[in-house]
């Protein structure tokens, strides 16, 4: 149940795709959410996924494990689907009972949303998976530095993001632990209706915040006594060097976004 | 017969699988203390969570009275409620507002009503030494490591188990917590006929408390029988890295120097008489002999 959760998780590889700069891939991620919402054809998002699986198979990503993270935002999508189905309102009605009724415009935008929901965690879930969180939250960092001037703490920003990407594996296990536990008790977190399993979490969930929480308290204690004192004027060992191929492939990915809209 | 464990294999599915247990064998009698050591890593933990159907093994099979606890027919709860498990630092998974809704949450999931509950909640205080009027609508976050300590395994034993696990419960207690725990465990083995198994890195908890004890290496048992037999023998847990009590060791290298003192003693007072009366030995044997 627990291991369902897949963020933060990074597969290895030497692929171009894996060695692009962490900067680059960001903003091409960026770019082509935002391209996302601006196509409203079928051809656009038939192109756009066409990309998408150019990208996993030059990545050589595991198509299930890609798949598998699309898992969560099911209900999402089903919701989605529904609402937009019978709500929206335009063109001609297709089916009608008592008072549900499908108009063409509720098709169609409940397809192109739906689409979108699930092609922006696929492209989203391609950079996660291709760059380690070490190089994901440099990117960051670099990418949010000019916003420094006007107070914007990027250095500390990145650090709360691989502090935390650090821990998710951690509070895993901790929280499979005190499960455990609470079962040796008798508690029971498989059965009874929603608002009774809701209630068996409690057990789960209070002694979890407490040892995050003291986690959180010790490792500031750790960074203290080894003089972190915040991201000013802190150097690197790998300093993020952009390559010509990185430009190139940049070049490529606008074109592309630049074409795609245009369907 | 008690407890059976049948040929159990256990393998932990991750990316690359982990034998955690590899061909173990076992038998646990009613009212019997067991010590069980070894390295980190060398499968004591999951051992133990196979006891009371934590866990599945991957082979093998888990009798609790002659029934296998992983079959249809065997309800995991009642398992669970008659063998208690103390898991490692299980002050850790203290979450209510009050020290008695703590310890009754067991009894709770047990179906136990509501006089009942409170028996017990009274009864396990007091048997970990905790007075129930000053402690029962304390908040458990606010006592000290010991005492959480306490009131968490206090939350086991309102269970009334009749088997119960420990898991390292000494670790990280002073030495006064320490003690008191330990008479706690004398008095639960003694007094109440319980049967308890505990894991420890203390040798000499181990062999002043123990029946018998069973030595795991790399998820198999590679020793078992009395302490005093398991600690003789030194070559071989030395191989796998692990060390004699500490007063077994004294009396030992005393006996390879040439005293004649006996090996299978674990209590520190009684160790102190036989190498005094040794001593006391040797002396008179000089003195006797004409020079």
């Amino acid at each position: 149940m627990l291991t369902d959760i897949t963020i933060g998780q990074h597969i290895p590889g030497s692929s171009i795709i894996h060695r692009m700069d962490p900067r680059i891939k960001i903003l091409v991620t960026l770019l082509m959410i935002t391209i996302l919402f601006f196509i409203d054809t079928f051809i656009g998002f038939l192109l756009f996924l066409l990309l998408v699986i150019i990208i996993l198979l030059t990545a050589r990503l595991p198509i299930k494990r890609v798949l598998r993270g699309l898992k969560p935002v099911f209900f999402l999508v089903i919701l989605t689907l529904f609402l937009h189905l019978f709500l929206t309102r335009g063109g001609e009605v297709i089916w009608q009972w008592r008072f549900l009724r499908i108009e063409e415009a509720g098709v169609f935008t409940g397809f192109f949303m739906v689409s979108r929901i699930l092609l922006l965690i696929m492209f989203t879930s391609i950079l996660t998976l291709t760059t380690s969180p070490l190089e994901l939250t440099d990117g960051i960092e670099y990418l949010l530095k000019p916003l420094a001037r006007f107070g914007l703490p990027a250095g500390e920003l990145a650090m709360m993001m691989t502090i935390a990407l650090r821990f998710i594996p951690t509070l895993l296990e901790e929280a499979e632990k005190i499960m455990k536990a609470q079962k040796a008790r008798g508690a029971d977190f498989e059965s009874g209706n929603i608002i009774q399993r809701a209630k068996a979490l409690v057990p789960l969930l209070v002694p979890l915040f407490i040892s995050a929480f003291r986690r959180a308290d010790e490792l500031a204690l750790a960074m203290e006594s080894r003089c972190y004192r915040g991201g000013t004027n802190r150097t690197r060992l790998h300093e993020l060097k952009l390559k010509s191929s990185d430009i190139y492939l940049f070049l490529l990915a606008v074109g592309l976004a630049v074409a795609i809209s245009f369907f | 017969m008690l407890i059976e464990l049948k040929d159990i294999r256990h393998i932990y599915q991750l990316d690359d699988p982990v034998v955690a247990l590899d061909g173990v064998n076992l038998e646990i009698e009613r009212g019997e203390f067991l010590g069980l050591i070894g390295h980190t890593g060398s499968g004591k933990s999951t051992l133990v969570q196979l006891l009371n159907g934590l866990l599945k093994p991957s082979e093998g099979q888990v009798f609790f009275e002659g029934r296998d606890i992983n079959s249809q027919e065997v309800e995991l709860k009642e398992i669970r409620r008659r063998v208690g498990l103390v898991f490692q630092y299980p002050e850790h998974q203290l979450f209510e507002e009050t020290v008695a809704r703590d310890i009754a949450f067991g009894p709770k999931n047990a179906g136990l009503s509501e006089e009942e509950i409170e028996n017990r909640v009274r009864e396990a205080l007091e048997l970990v030494g905790l007075d129930y009027e000053s402690f029962k609508d304390r908040s458990p976050f606010n006592l000290s490591g010991g005492q959480q300590r306490r009131i968490a395994i206090a939350g086991v034993l309102a269970l009334k188990p009749e088997v119960l696990i420990l898991d390292e419960p000494m670790a990280g207690l002073d030495p006064a917590g320490r003690r008191k725990l330990l008479e706690l465990l004398i008095h639960l083995h003694r007094e109440l006929e319980i049967t308890v198994i505990l894991i420890s890195h203390r040798m000499e908890e181990i062999a002043r408390l123990a029946d018998r004890v069973l030595v795991m290496d790399r998820g198999k048992i590679v020793l078992q029988g009395r302490p005093a037999e398991v600690f003789t023998e030194r070559e071989r847990l030395k191989e796998i890295d692990l060390d004699l009590p500490v007063v077994t060791d004294i009396l030992k290298k005393l006996e390879e120097k040439g005293l004649k003192v006996r090996t299978d003693i674990f209590a520190l007072e009684e160790a102190r008489d036989e190498i005094l009366s040794a001593l006391e030995k040797q002396s008179q044997f000089r003195e006797s002999r004409p020079c």
